[in-house]
């Protein structure tokens, strides 16, 4: 797999076939996709409820040309888990010779929110798998709801702007760094605009002994409100105003996979958006440089932590 | 072999002689001893199963669908909360139609907070489209995980196999084993229609199914309840042949001319059976029904051992605020066209002590006619 260009990539069998029925400009397709090119090996998913899985798997069709299991909203990781035992058990018994990889995808509500104590289980006992969240940073299945990875001041249908509260009052949690906490030996932020380091993070995670990580930045135009069109040059936007940087922490340590000295105001991302598009009202300055400032304290930390100064 | 184990050790010696690919498990009381003593098996390496020791009995469950889903036998058990926990996944797994062996050592239902035996666990999960076998003892504990694997397997349904909490998974009894090889080849070797582990079939399980789909396939899971009640008796005979142990949907004990008759579920119905002998010693025709197979439920079979005598009492361990407790509602249904007299008794929540006085009691109430007090054993 080392060293794959894009052209060789688009040879590679299609293991999520098109034909599903995500919406226009979403972004989980391409994060999928990329993810399993990234092996060559027989792979197993398993993936929570979600925009995910009601898109994909409508009987009497599915889209997975790859074994597919989904059981419910937050247990994607446990459900994995037992095809790994059985694995084990049949690779035992020499019933199964080849190697497998397996992996679970989850949206931000199934892995942030109500699938955190089966991740965490799963990362605890560690199993050999991959856990990816394409984290569009709300409940979008069922309607653009709050989840704990909204940013702050996203207007959503359960923290809508009003008179007395402008959108979502908390702070998105750091999973990123919860997941580092398990001690596992990859853990991975990416994002769909830049493929080939999505790519180079998922062979890293299948090819990691253990359980890895990689949470990625999935853009919703439902959701965000925003244009179809936009969703890779938004997830660009992301990465460089660093409200999503790119980082992996591999073996203990922490690396910076994108840096820019001049990044762009937070604002250049968040005006892409109808979902912030109150914080562009006049007597919200100060909702904006608040997060602006949140954004500059968060990326001094990840720089020390990445061993800059 | 005879040996003496308690129906906790009863219900992992079936465990370890079926030899699960994969078991799943978290602790909670009583069930803590089934899984106590599977892992030591794993740690002398008497079994080749994965044992996946997880943060919850909602992933308990979730991997044990994870591996049948693989197409291997999977196991797990629980109690109470634990299997509260899992309800939602108990209809994953029915729905998915994955022949899941758990065993459920009864306890009261919170709140208030109990740690002792009543039904009311069980009872909560008797529609989500499991197999539910209760058992009187460890005897019927081990046979019952035999059988209802056997049986899981064959119509590709999960099973849950009951006992009660502390008064039977912690007291120690006699009971007869059989031979690893024997039950291996009763119990013979899961054959999966679907794995996922088979890649040149890869299968999507567990699909959205809409306003088009879903009403046939739950028509299908009902249709498989039924094959179950078919297969079942099937294999009680055949098991009968390698055990000496012969079973039934239902144990009629003593009903041959009995007039009065007591219905009850588990461990009581060794109390039950004492005083039917105490009293049958002094000429009253007495009897007891037990229930082994509650889901699917023998109507049937109920109806026709009832039916002809003149009253009957069901003894429910467990409510269902707001309506017929559960036994009870079962046994009337079964009754719609007979004339029998039927009363209704809630007894031993909560571990409440229930003893031969207890049903003495009842049956001396029931022989002359009079009032049989719906709480037994409960303050006024």
């Amino acid at each position: 797999m080392q060293g794959v260009n894009i052209k060789e990539l688009t040879a590679k069998p299609e293991k999520l076939a098109s034909g599903h029925r995500s919406c226009a400009g979403c972004a989980f397709p391409i994060i999928v996709r990329t993810i399993l090119a990234a092996t060559d090996d027989d792979v197993v998913v398993s993936c929570a409820t979600g925009c995910l899985e009601v898109t994909t798997t409508i009987y009497p069709y599915t889209s997975w040309n790859v074994p597919f299991i989904h059981n419910a909203f937050e247990n994607a990781s446990a459900t994995l888990s037992g095809v790994i035992a059985a694995y084990k058990s049949l690779k035992k018994k020499g019933r199964i010779k080849k190697p497998v990889k397996f992996v679970a995808f989850g949206g931000d509500g199934g892995t942030y929110d109500i699938g955190l104590q089966s991740l965490s289980g799963a990362l605890e006992r560690g199993e050999d798998f991959v856990y990816v969240c394409y984290d569009n940073q709300a409940y979008m299945n069922t309607g653009v709801q709050r989840s704990s990875a909204t940013p702050r001041r996203a207007d959503t249908t359960t923290t809508p702007v009003g008179e007395a509260r402008q959108g979502k009052i908390e702070w998105k949690k750091d999973l990123t760094k919860i997941a580092i906490a398990h001690n596992i030996n990859y853990v991975a932020q990416a994002s769909p605009h830049n493929f080939m380091d999505l790519l180079r993070k998922a062979e890293k995670a299948f090819n990691t002994k253990g359980p890895s990580v990689l949470i990625v930045l999935s853009p919703c135009p439902l959701g965000w409100k925003s244009q179809p069109a936009m969703t890779i040059k938004i997830a660009k936007l992301a990465v460089e105003t660093n409200f999503w940087p790119l980082y992996e922490y591999e073996h203990g340590s922490y690396i910076l996979n994108y840096e820019n000295d001049n990044p762009k105001p937070v604002s250049e991302f968040l005006k892409t958006q109808g979902r912030f598009k109150h914080l562009f009202k006049k007597g919200n300055e100060m909702l904006l440089k608040e997060i602006q400032d949140k954004i500059d304290e968060r990326w001094r930390q990840l720089r020390t932590l990445c061993g800059k100064k | 072999m005879k040996t003496e184990v308690t129906g906790a050790q009863a219900a992992s010696i079936a465990m370890k002689h079926l030899n699960p690919d994969v078991v799943s498990a978290f602790p909670i009381t009583p069930q803590t001893d089934i899984m106590m003593e599977f892992g030591q098996y794993v740690a002398d390496g008497e079994v080749s199963t994965d044992l996946i020791l997880v943060e919850s009995e909602h992933s308990a469950m979730s991997a044990a669908v994870g591996a049948s889903a693989a197409g291997v036998r999977a196991m797990t058990a629980t109690s109470s909360a634990g299997l509260a926990l899992m309800f939602e996944i108990l209809g994953v797994a029915s729905g998915s139609r994955l022949p899941i062996i758990m065993n459920v050592v009864n306890r009261a239902l919170s709140s208030p907070i109990n740690i002792h035996c009543d039904h009311s666990d069980s009872m909560d999960c008797r529609d989500i489209g499991w197999i539910q076998l209760y058992s009187e003892n460890a005897q019927e504990v081990y046979d019952n995980t035999i059988i209802g694997t056997k049986l899981a397997e064959s119509v590709k349904l999960p099973v849950m196999v009951m006992q009660d909490g502390f008064i039977n998974s912690h007291c120690l009894q006699n009971i007869e084993l059989l031979e690893d090889k024997k039950v291996n080849e009763f119990a013979g070797e899961l054959k999966p229609v679907n794995s996922l582990l088979d890649f040149k079939k890869p299968v999507t399980i567990g699909p959205l199914q809409l306003t088009d789909y879903y009403f046939e396939t739950k028509r299908q899971q009902s249709e498989a309840l039924s094959d179950a009640y078919k297969d079942y008796i099937k294999f009680c005979r055949e098991f009968a042949k390698i055990s000496g142990r012969s079973y039934d949907y239902v144990e009629e004990y003593k009903l041959k001319d009995a007039k009065h008759i007591i219905v009850a579920l588990n461990s009581t119905c060794g109390a039950v059976k004492d005083v039917v002998d105490e009293l049958r010693n002094r000429g009253e025709k007495v009897g007891l029904l037990k229930i082994r197979m509650f889901r699917p439920f023998p109507y049937e079979r109920v109806f026709n051992a009832l039916k002809k005598c003149k009253s009957v009492t069901v003894l429910d361990r467990s409510e269902s605020f707001g309506a017929n407790p559960p036994l009870m509602s079962e046994v009337k249904n079964s009754l719609s066209s007979a004339h029998v007299i039927i009363n209704s008794v809630i007894y031993g929540l909560g571990g409440r002590e229930f003893t031969e006085e207890d049903v003495k009691l009842i049956f001396n109430n029931m022989i002359k006619g009079k009032k049989v007090k719906h709480y037994a054993g409960c303050r006024e």
